[in-house]
């Protein structure tokens, strides 16, 4: 509690056997903040998820709320509420009883039961469904009855374990501005579980990307994008491309140069302060390059380098050029505007020049065996992955 | 297309449809013609119709065996669902390969005949048997008590009988059953029991429906064990039955009793199964959940 801290996992573990499903994560989560754990599937996010709601008892470290130990409570005596991946709404009650069931249980005045549901249906717009049985409701009411059904608890942490995965994409959009909205309304802290980086990216005041059973990074959205800490993260959120260098020199302190094979020297920012001598990936993603026929101007901390054009696949919102430079197939992406319009536009096999910036660039330093896995995927593969969720920060 | 399905279906269900009204329909309503016919001297039936036998019903001994078939039916219903709930539960909790151990072991008493095993509970409940003396031993029982020839070694027998019949529905029910249901009841506040209660037991109601007509209608038609366990004062409408039939030769008798107890099974069950539910709520005959 000591700096507004509320939600503390301190080196929490949980083994299957010889899965380490969580492997020693320990965690801070603010007062009524919009908290994500992102990760690729089997990465632990739902086991650390029941942990906190007291449905796996974790083999090592402890969980607090509020300054409170709650490791060995039972799940019904924690103050946090749970909306299941499949809703597990209660086939044989109507969505008023649905969400009437936390309330009856604790045996509340009947007449205030009926005032919370009715509120909580308003708050989920339901009031016309209120009798219905679970099967006779769409997807997206499912999952307001299971919000509301959780909410209607007051929860200190109200936990959503891939709440949006059930829906279909219109859905999905729909259903994560209404719960950006109900976040505001009610003001508690979400604990959101996804391996969607753009919901994760769109929704989150902070984002935690798990790989393996351990924390990669937690940052802002903007920092797990602009500044990952790992070649997982670099990889994992948006599309980029890695290249393979040596750090040569350290040029006025937060700046390096860096020999990549095949490259002229390239000068990359450092704030890692990686030291001279130390093998690095250098990660650029597709859109801080720009593409042009002409050379442009070199200094002022710009990288260029010469690449012919193997692909152009126009994606409407912008268009993506596969690029070829020495052994790197490289991905660049150019947002139109209007005056481009009027140029004549870069073809296949044709000579170009890329540059960037130097701060645009990421170091990474080359520490496990899964960075280099990471890295040895064709780009093509990397894009397909998380292509999807793109530019929703 | 609609009509083409249903011609379809129709195909489809004649078989059974057919087999069921020849070997269930057919001899129900036999049997209940015969009630209203008169006897004859050979043990056969008469000609014409009468009502006699139905008004000989009012026979004074009848209410107590009927009220004793009851009582002995329901108690090995209750005690059969008791006893098959929790076997239920566990079984479709634990791992697959100790659970088909375990549904196996359930199922080889079947293997042997029936009648061999109620005469395998007159030796254990033999007054010379193991049981008793060991209950004699821990002065539980006293040395002329007899185990055997009264209504609770009816019950008992009756009891181990049946158990496997709730067994089997109800843990199909509860295999079905999505256990998330029992963490979000947890989550949201309930106990342990009471998410058992709450959650669990109404997910299962479609197996515990089964259950109770599998458990409760044969043990009214019981015959053998009462007869084979049983006293004079544990007879069930099964055995005036059996004797109507084999002794007194009074064939319109024991199918007016025949009769009698069909009506008794399929009345109740028909409200049960009838009665308008809660609206929209799923139904207990519905098809088979998602
Ligand atoms: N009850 C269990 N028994 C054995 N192994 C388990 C159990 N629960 C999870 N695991 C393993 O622990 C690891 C982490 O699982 P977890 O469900 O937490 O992943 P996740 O990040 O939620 O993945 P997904 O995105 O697919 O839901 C996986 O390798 C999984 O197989
Ligand atoms: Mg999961």
């Amino acid at each position: 509690m000591a700096n507004g801290e509320f939600l503390e996992f301190e080196d929490v573990s949980k083994y299957f056997g010889r899965i380490r499903a969580v492997d020693g994560v320990s965690l801070s989560v603010r007062k009524g903040e919009f908290f994500s754990l992102l990760g690729p599937s089997g990465c632990g996010k739902t086991t650390l998820l029941r942990i906190l709601a007291g449905f796996e008892r974790p083999d090592t470290g402890r969980v607090l709320l509020n300054g409170r130990d709650i490791t060995a409570l039972p799940p019904h005596e924690r103050k946090v509420n749970t909306i299941f991946q499949s809703y597990a709404l209660f086939p044989h009650l109507t969505v008023r009883e649905n969400i009437a069931f936390g309330l009856r249980i604790e045996k509340r005045p009947k007449k205030e039961i009926a005032e919370e549901v009715e509120r909580m249906l308003v708050l989920i717009q339901m009031e016309d469904q209120a009798e219905k049985y679970p099967d006779k409701i769409s997807g997206g009411q499912k999952q307001r009855v299971a919000i509301a059904r959780a909410l209607i608890k007051k929860p200190q942490v109200l936990l959503l374990d891939e709440p949006l995965a059930a829906l279909d994409l219109k859905l999905r959009q729909r259903m994560l501005m209404e719960l950006d909205l109900i976040h505001d309304e009610v003001g508690i802290t979400f604990l959101y579980v996804t391996h969607d980086q753009g919901e994760a990216m769109s929704l989150s005041d902070r984002i935690a990307v798990m790989n393996g059973g351990i924390i990669e990074q937690v940052g802002t959205p903007g920092e797990i994008y602009e500044a990952p800490r790992s070649s997982f993260v670099a990889a994992f959120i948006g599309d980029t491309n890695f290249f393979e260098g040596r750090v040569a020199e350290v040029v006025g302190g937060e700046y390096s140069r860096l020999v990549i094979d095949g490259f002229p020297e390239v000068l990359c920012f450092n704030d890692k302060h990686i030291s001279v001598g130390n093998p690095v990936y250098l990660s650029i993603r597709p859109e801080k390059f720009h593409i042009s026929r002409e050379k442009p101007e070199t200094g002022n901390r710009h990288n260029v380098v010469q690449a012919r054009v193997e692909d152009v696949i126009y994606q409407g919102l912008m268009t993506r050029y596969w690029v070829r430079s020495g052994e790197y197939r490289i991905s660049v992406a150019r947002q139109h505007s209007r005056f481009l319009l009027d140029e004549t536009p870069i073809r296949w096999d044709e000579d170009v020049w890329i540059s960037w910036h130097a701060d645009d660039g990421y170091m990474l330093e080359r520490y496990s065996e899964s960075d280099e896995k990471l890295v040895s995927l064709p780009p093509e593969n990397i894009g397909e992955v998380n292509g999807e969720g793109n530019g929703a920060a | 297309m609609k009509n083409r399905r249903s011609v379809l279906e129709i195909l489809v269900t004649l078989p059974s449809a057919l087999w069921l009204a020849i070997f269930f329909l057919v001899p129900t309503v036999v049997v209940m013609a015969i009630a209203f016919k008169p006897t004859n001297p050979y043990g056969g039936v008469g000609t014409g119709w009468t009502v006699a036998t139905w008004l000989s019903l009012g026979n004074p001994s009848y209410p107590a065996i009927l009220w004793r078939t009851l009582w002995l039916s329901l108690l090995t219903t209750a005690a059969s669902i008791v006893f098959a709930v929790p076997v239920g539960y566990y079984l479709a909790r634990i791992r697959k390969r100790w659970r088909q151990f375990l549904l196996l072991l359930i199922i080889v008493p079947f293997w042997t005949s029936f009648l061999i095993r109620i005469f395998a509970w007159k030796v254990l409940l033999h007054p010379d048997g193991f049981i008793k003396k060991g209950l004699v031993f821990l002065h539980l029982a006293g040395d002329g008590a007899s185990l055997l020839y009264n209504p609770w070694a009816v019950l008992l027998v009756m009891i181990y009988s049946y158990v496997p019949f709730a067994v089997l529905p109800i843990y199909a029910a509860a295999e079905r059953f999505d256990f998330q249901l029992i963490e979000a009841a947890r989550d949201l506040g309930a106990k342990q029991w009471q998410s058992f209660l709450k959650v669990f037991l109404p997910g299962i109601r479609r197996g515990l429906l089964t259950a109770v007509l599998m458990v409760f209608i044969p043990a009214l038609g019981s015959y053998l064990i009462p007869d084979l366990v049983g006293g004079p004062d544990s007879e069930m409408i099964g055995n005036k039955i059996a004797q109507r039939v084999f002794v007194d030769r009074n064939l319109p008798h024991a199918s007016a009793l025949s009769s009698l107890l069909t009506l008794a099974v399929l009345l109740p069950m028909t409200v049960v199964l009838f009665l308008p539910g809660r609206r929209g709520r799923p139904d207990l005959m519905a098809g088979e959940g998602k």
